[in-house]
């Protein structure tokens, strides 16, 4: 395939395709299938891609679209699927059961508004939802970074030190429907990447109950096993990514990317698309010597707190553009960093609500941003930055 | 526990259901899970449980009462976990048999639309309905399954609708076959597992399955309301192939339908009209009789 000019959501087809493919010399590939705004086109291309030993059931909901996934992993194959805003509500209950099954099913979320009101715009609050679901998630910018980061998922969810599912978010419409030119990895390279699943707990002849009954001093047991898992993965992120850059000849982005940052006074925190904006409106503000810079979250669970405290390093000014709403309380993205920052009272942290419902991020929106961030004696409650109508 | 220490009447070699699970006495899921085990004459199948009482019967990790692999899915989920787990052992090309093993609650109600959906695209699964009329695992609320006229803790004057007719919905999706399975009837049982282990594709097999504590009836008559709700017609025994083709097994024999709701409590006098019972019953027979006669099985029994 190679270089191509793709759109994202076929680039992300294309990824969970040949990672499925590439079990094919283990029990082979499986997906549960259901269409939504603006995911589809995920779908499609997996229903249309011929798998040597793999099967997409195409199913008549979400909710049966992780259960597929949940009973294929089971039984060892490599399952994936996606889903986007009220598909991912919908499909619940058995996210958080492939969590707690410990099932390293891959899902690529293409961010969209929960409804109603009914938008199909993005808005990270689906995806975020899900942050109490013991899955990994990885929150990326770019068609590029889409494809690598879902090979990447399916190599730290299978890792045996972690044995977690993994989500892959992607801005709909502003990635899932826009065409980039992107490097879709040939099948022999990804065959080399990924490995054939091997998971501990597959169903075999044993007469062992999956999911049964457990009383709390188990139950607690498991839940400290999954957060023991969680904390793996920075290092078993690492380590795919090196083994990623040996075998594709590129390296995608860590947990976060601190740029601009280390003499920077003042830093803004985005996730997706809105990083690619930021950061033209830091390299500017740079030019015009102001000490600014951006820091990137990638992986959004586990959070990344330690790393969050050093990128912020000297910086007293952080701002968070959160394109997502936690009524009651305010951006999701805001209250994780208010934790990672509990010994940094030096530091003022403001909450910018960005965005919501697909609203466009502009380079001036980001601007007015900087120049309250900058004139601000003492931070607020989260702050609405609306959109203009 | 050793093998001495079982009594030579509850020996057997590892099987479906093992000595020391939690159901209580006269459940009919038991007796109905150590005939699934007799009539696949030792084969192991996978066993896909959503909540019901069906996967408590495990009892608490790391024990189970299960002797064979098993999932507790999510309530609404079985039929779709098995279609995944079936799906890849047919890809590995193991010749091994899924069971969705459900009560009414996740069939009827939470799980029918799942349930639909794997019957349509024919996933290779064997699913039985252990069918006990009542949300037991809860404390018995109705379902859609629940007789007309049933008092539960839902519908404590009675249940306003007659039960849904799952078969009917199963053979409108013309699944290869689904057939009744009678706790007193253990030959015509076993067969019909049989005939459908034989088979591939969607097949559903719904039990009648007696719920002492639900339906407020002595745990040693467990059997014998079956024998009698089979006799009455209330529970008629047949077969249906491609959702076409009708196979009656076992007719009505003049039992009285008395003889069936006076052991159980859950029936009330003050609240259960006989008539509209019996003219249910009747209505379903004429229907029954009509499709075999017209479109009868060719299917040796």
């Amino acid at each position: 395939m190679a270089r191509t000019l793709e759109t994202g959501n076929h680039s992300a087809g294309y990824a969970l395709a040949v990672a499925g493919e590439a079990n094919r010399f283990g029990r082979g590939a499986i997906c549960g299938a259901y269409p939504i705004t603006p995911q589809t086109e995920i779908v499609e291309f997996l229903c249309d891609f011929q798998f040597t030993k793999g099967r997409v059931i195409p199913v008549e909901s979400e909710h049966s679209a992780m259960a597929v996934c949940i009973g294929g992993s089971l039984a060892g194959a490599r399952a994936f699927t996606a889903s986007s805003a009220n598909g991912l509500a919908y499909m619940n209950e058995n996210v958080f059961a492939a969590g707690y099954y410990r099932l390293p099913i891959v899902m690529v979320g293409v961010n969209r508004t929960l409804g109603p009101p009914w938008n199909i715009w993005t808005d990270q609050g689906d995806t975020l939802s899900l942050r109490d679901a013991a899955w990994i998630q990885f929150y990326t910018e770019s068609h590029q970074e889409l494809v690598d980061t879902i090979l990447v998922a399916f190599r730290v969810a299978e890792d045996r030190r972690v044995l977690l599912p993994a989500l892959v978010a992607e801005d709909g419409f502003v990635v899932s429907h826009t065409q980039m030119i992107v490097d879709l990895p040939e099948q022999e390279l990804v065959d080399r990447y990924l490995s054939p699943l091997d998971l501990p707990h597959r169903l075999g002849t044993k007469g062992l109950t999956l999911g049964g009954m457990t009383f709390p001093h188990e139950t607690e047991k498991h839940r400290r096993e999954i957060q023991e898992a969680m904390e793996r993965v920075p290092q078993v992120l690492v380590e795919a990514i090196d083994e990623f850059e040996k075998v594709f000849g590129r390296r995608p982005h860590g947990l976060l990317s601190a740029e601009y940052t280390e003499d920077a006074e003042m830093v803004l925190v985005a996730c997706n698309t809105m990083v690619r904006t930021l950061r033209r409106v830091v390299q500017r503000r740079r030019k015009q010597g102001q000490k600014v810079g951006l820091i990137k979250v990638k992986v959004f669970r586990p959070f990344p707190r330690a790393e969050m405290v050093r990128a912020i390093g000297s910086a007293k000014r952080v701002g968070v553009l959160d394109r997502n709403h936690s009524p009651g309380s305010g951006g999701i993205f805001w209250g994780e960093i208010a934790a990672s920052l509990r010994q940094r009272p030096d530091v003022l942290l403001q909450d910018y609500l960005v965005g919501l419902g697909g609203g466009d991020v502009t380079p001036e929106l980001i601007d007015e941003i900087f120049d309250d961030l900058a004139a601000r004696q003492v931070a607020e409650e989260p702050i609405w930055k609306e959109v203009p109508a | 526990m050793t093998t001495a220490a079982v009594p030579q009447h509850l020996q057997r070699a590892e099987g479906i259901l093992r000595p020391g699970n939690t159901n209580c006495a006269g459940c009919g899921m038991s007796i109905g899970l150590q005939w699934l085990e007799q009539a696949l004459e030792g084969e192991r199948p996978t066993l896909c449980i959503p909540a019901c009482c069906g996967i408590v019967t495990a009892g608490s990790f790391p024990t189970s009462a299960y002797g064979v692999p098993t999932v507790a899915t999510t309530f609404a989920s079985v039929a779709a976990v098995a279609s995944g787990v079936a799906t890849v052992y047919a890809l590995n090309h193991e010749p091994k048999l899924t069971v969705c093993w459900a009560g009414d609650g996740g069939t009827y109600d939470i799980g029918i639309a799942t349930i639909s959906a794997a019957a349509e695209r024919n996933e290779d699964i064997l699913y039985v309905c252990y069918d006990n009329e009542i949300y037991g695992n809860t404390g018995g609320q109705r379902s859609s399954a629940t007789p007309l006229g049933v008092k539960t803790s839902t519908t404590s004057t009675g249940k306003a609708e007659p039960k849904k007719d799952i078969m009917a919905i199963m053979a409108a999706h013309r699944v290869p076959y689904a057939a009744t399975l009678s706790l007193a009837h253990r030959d015509d049982f076993v067969r019909k597992v049989r005939t459908a282990r034989k088979m591939k594709g969607f097949r559903f097999l719904l039990m009648l399955s007696p719920c002492p504590t639900g339906w407020k009836s002595e745990p040693e008559e467990s059997i014998d309301l079956i024998l009698t709700a089979v006799r009455c017609g209330l529970f008629p025994l047949y077969e249906v192939f491609e959702g076409r083709r009708y196979r009656i097994n076992v007719r009505p024999d003049g039992t009285p339908l008395e003889n069936y709701i006076s052991r159980q409590k859950r029936y009330r006098a003050d609240l259960v009209d006989l008539e509209l019972l019996k003219a249910g019953i009747n209505a379903q027979w004429a229907y029954l009789e009509a499709m075999a006669r017209t479109f009868p099985a060719e299917e040796p029994e």
